[in-house]
């Protein structure tokens, strides 16, 4: 199988506080790679270092073949113009955990906004192909609302449709479900769950146990800023080798 | 997939009240009812002190309210008031861009314009302008006075104003868009200008248009010192009437009235422009 995000000895850090300390981390095209860890251990961080919304220090990290952010020549990484940076940035979708939808957008105009304006898509093919996408989300009837009219697990559910309008070859999650009411998680860990069932590769940050265990093909443990261990979730979930992975789980299990 | 079909839940309507249930009787607010009264009765005294008082000479209002020179002076006034809001604002948002910018240099140049033209008086800074020509006699071989006729003075001394508050009317709306909204629009590959078009600049106008709608009444009024440059605006037009005339009160009440007019129309128009950009807010609708 290829490898699609590879990232090498990444470094980052906010001041004095080193958040990310020498990552490395393969994930294979086709897979779901849910990361979990306790709060300050640079998860969110790191997922975010993947599609460049936050620079790093040193490393590298490369999806799918490209690097991030950068273009190297000889042995130097030179950083990329904002306009290369966008581009290469649409094959990657990205879901917040506040969801971020454009408060005085319709969803469907949510939805197309991305493919009209960064990929050139023409408007009524994007309209199509986004009603397709409610659809999979179950929001086949929310295209004319605004993202206020909905509940935290429907926006959750229009802002995954609206990363998957791009077409992305790779989807990030950041706590998707850690903003949602408990009885709206469900509705998003289907969608999410549904997609992995169909090949997408993913990573995902959450502190949803149960879901990791039944949907991710790796666990990344993650602790100050360094990946603690990783494998399997039968492996990482049911025998964790690492003291602070067994005290991280016997206090969310 | 969940369905979004929720469960019929008997509500409070369905069931029949009670023959004996106790009835609600709201508080009884005699206060509010006396200061009603006490507040109508002082304004209908103030009102026909001013509709029974000869001094203001009512007639001789309605004589001049629509003369020629009247209608030209307001034609200047509100001609005026649009292009110093269009500049004022236009350099105001670059303004504002320069004070959000991440260039140290933009940001001071930004912050200083604003401390310098909020510090200075705009009559004196109209003065300043009429008088230019005393600082600079001569600009690039012209003579200063024949460039800036007293209309040019009035629009770039309040134009200049005019910017440094919408700089910080626009950098205020600017603020109020909540960060998230721009790394969402990043991580979709949405390019610099289509972000400030399309997802920041929509959502501060829900910040900016009350301020901005103040500023453009406050300017429809403030133009009026242009008089003191001998500039034919609203004002100015009664006043020349005046001097000839000695109906002092009636025609600054013809000018009064205009400014009225206009700012109620103007005021129907913020409601509107308020409206659009309320879309998708609690006060839609």
């Amino acid at each position: 199988m290829t490898v699609m995000v590879d990232i090498r000895s990444v470094h980052k850090s906010f001041g004095a506080l080193q958040v990310l300390n020498g990552i490395d981390l393969q994930v294979r095209a086709g897979e779901v790679t849910v990361v979990l860890g306790p709060s300050g251990s640079g998860k969110s961080t790191l997922l975010r270092t993947i599609n460049h919304l936050e620079k790093v220090d040193r490393g590298r990290i490369s999806v799918d073949g490209a690097l991030v952010g950068y273009r190297r020549a000889g042995n130097r990484l030179y950083e990329l113009p904002e306009r290369e940076v966008l581009r290469r940035r649409t094959r990657i979708g990205f879901v917040f955990q506040n969801f971020h939808l454009f408060p005085h957008l319709t969803v469907v105009e949510n939805v197309i906004e991305a493919p009209v304006s960064a990929l050139k898509r023409p408007r009524k093919e994007a309209v199509e192909s986004a009603h397709r996408l409610l659809e999979r989300v179950g929001l086949a009837d929310k295209a004319t609302a605004y993202p206020r009219q909905l509940s935290g697990g429907q926006q959750q559910r229009v802002a995954i449709a609206r990363a998957l309008a791009l077409e992305p070859r790779l989807l990030l999650f950041d706590e998707p479900t850690s903003a949602l009411d408990p009885e709206l998680v469900g509705e998003v860990l289907d969608v999410i769950r549904d997609l992995a069932g169909q090949g997408t590769t993913m990573i995902v940050v959450t502190h949803e146990i149960a879901f990791a265990r039944e949907v991710a093909d790796t666990v990344v443990f993650m602790a100050d800023g360094r990946i603690v261990e990783q494998g399997p979730p039968g492996e990482v979930l049911e025998r964790p080798r690492h003291e602070r992975t067994r005290a991280f789980l016997s206090k969310v299990l | 997939m969940s369905s979004d079909t929720l469960a019929k839940i008997p509500t409070a309507a369905d069931t029949p009240e009670p023959a004996d249930a106790p009835r609600i009787v709201p508080q009884r607010r005699y206060g509010q009812w006396a200061a009603a009264v006490v507040v109508l009765v002082l304004l209908g005294l103030a009102v026909n002190s001013v509709l029974r008082n000869k001094a203001f000479q009512w007639d001789v209002v309605a004589d001049y309210f629509t003369t020629d020179s009247v209608l030209r002076g307001l034609w200047l006034t509100l001609w005026l008031t649009a292009v110093v809001m269009v500049l004022g604002f236009a350099l105001g948002t670059l303004l504002a861009a320069f004070r959000l910018s991440a260039n140290p240099v933009l940001r001071a140049v930004g912050w200083g314009y604003v401390w310098l033209f909020r510090s200075i008086p705009i009559l004196v800074q109209l003065l300043l302008w009429f008088n230019i020509g005393a600082l600079y006699p001569q600009v690039l071989g012209v003579k200063t006075v024949d460039l800036l006729s007293p209309v040019a003075v009035a629009i770039v001394g309040l134009t200049l104003h005019e910017a440094a508050y919408a700089a910080e009317v626009v950098r205020g709306g600017i603020l109020s868009v909540d960060r998230g909204q721009i790394e969402a629009a990043q991580a979709l590959g949405l390019s610099r200008w289509r972000r400030w078009r399309r997802i920041v600049l929509p959502q501060a106008m829900r910040a900016i248009v009350p301020p901005a709608a103040n500023m453009l009444i406050g300017t429809l009024k403030g133009t009026s010192i242009v008089s003191v440059i001998a500039v034919n605006d609203l004002l100015f037009s009664a006043q020349l009437i005046y001097h000839r005339t000695y109906q002092v009160i009636p025609l600054l009440m013809v000018a009064t009235l205009w400014y009225a007019v206009v700012t109620s129309v103007l005021g129907i128009g913020q409601y509107y422009v308020e409206k659009h950009y309320a879309r998708g807010t609690e006060n839609a609708r």
